[in-house]
């Protein structure tokens, strides 16, 4: 059975979908997803669809499942890197994806959430705001 | 017997392919070969990505609601261009409302409703037959620059 890797990092889960996404995989994905935000208290999620060619009614409905239960769970999600040709169909199909935030790529992503989710409101983060303070 | 035609283009069939659809495996198949006889005719990407995803979508239906079926793939040819024409095939319970559900949020599982109106937006040509107790055949067409 095909799984989808979640990494931690900091207050963030990374998914890069690497195959293409079948039904069963994109639910075991949705499932996964919001139990690790549940489990770590991640406050932001971001999903990386550049390698996936395809994204029909059902994965798009997933994706913005995943949006929403995140939400409820007090964590943001960013889905990046999509490809032109799956922006186009996903429109045409009628799914506009409301709802769900994007960026251009992983770089732009990471920094959307960053901005999104007061991150130095954890106390772990306390001291890299006195030094950034003090570094002004 | 309900129908709803878009006019369609007279065409030569110049290769054919039959996919059987049982199992959820056999749909990254079906979307393997389509993309493969995309590319051997030359179509766009984006054109490319409408087909695969109405394929997807239309086959999505086949296992959800016909209990699986078959997938013709034709390379068809108008004299001018090349195109693929996918008919998908079940022995299902038929729709008993056509008209309805070509609609966009109709939808008897608990899906979003977008599979059949959206897979229409997709192609160039789509077409469904349906007979209560008998199946539903939808076929598709997508030209390779159209």
């Amino acid at each position: 059975m095909d799984k989808i890797p979640i990494l931690r990092m900091g207050a963030f889960l990374l998914v890069t979908i690497q195959v293409d996404l079948y039904d069963r995989l994109a639910l075991n994905l949705e499932a996964d997803l919001v139990q690790m935000v549940n489990k770590t208290n991640a406050k932001g999620v971001l999903i990386d669809i550049s390698a996936v060619s395809i994204v029909d009614s059902f994965m798009g409905r997933i994706i913005g499942n995943i949006a929403s239960m995140s939400r409820i769970l007090d964590a943001e999600t960013v889905v990046v890197g999509m490809q032109p040709a799956v922006a186009i169909t996903l429109i045409e199909l009628g799914l506009p994806l409301k709802g769900v935030h994007t960026a251009l790529d992983m770089e732009r992503g990471m920094n959307f959430l960053k901005t999104m989710i007061d991150v130095e409101a954890d106390d772990d983060d306390q001291d890299a705001a006195d030094y950034d303070s003090i570094a002004e | 017997m309900m129908m709803i035609k878009m006019q369609p283009t007279m065409t030569v069939s110049l290769s054919k392919d039959t996919v059987q659809i049982v199992k959820e495996q056999d749909v990254v198949f079906l979307k393997n070969r389509v993309k493969e006889v995309a590319v051997r005719i030359k179509m766009g990407l984006v054109n490319q990505t409408r087909l695969i995803t109405a394929a997807s979508e239309l086959v999505r239906n086949m296992m959800r609601y016909g209990n699986g079926g078959v997938c013709v793939i034709e390379v068809v040819s108008s004299g001018r261009v090349n195109g693929v024409r996918l008919t998908f095939i079940d022995k299902g319970p038929g729709i008993p409302d056509i008209a309805a559900a070509m609609r966009d949020g109709f939808s008897t599982g608990k899906s979003l409703g977008l599979g059949l109106p959206g897979t229409k937006r997709l192609v160039n040509e789509f077409d469904i037959k349906s007979k209560v107790g008998e199946g539903t055949t939808v076929t598709i067409l997508k030209w390779a620059n159209g």
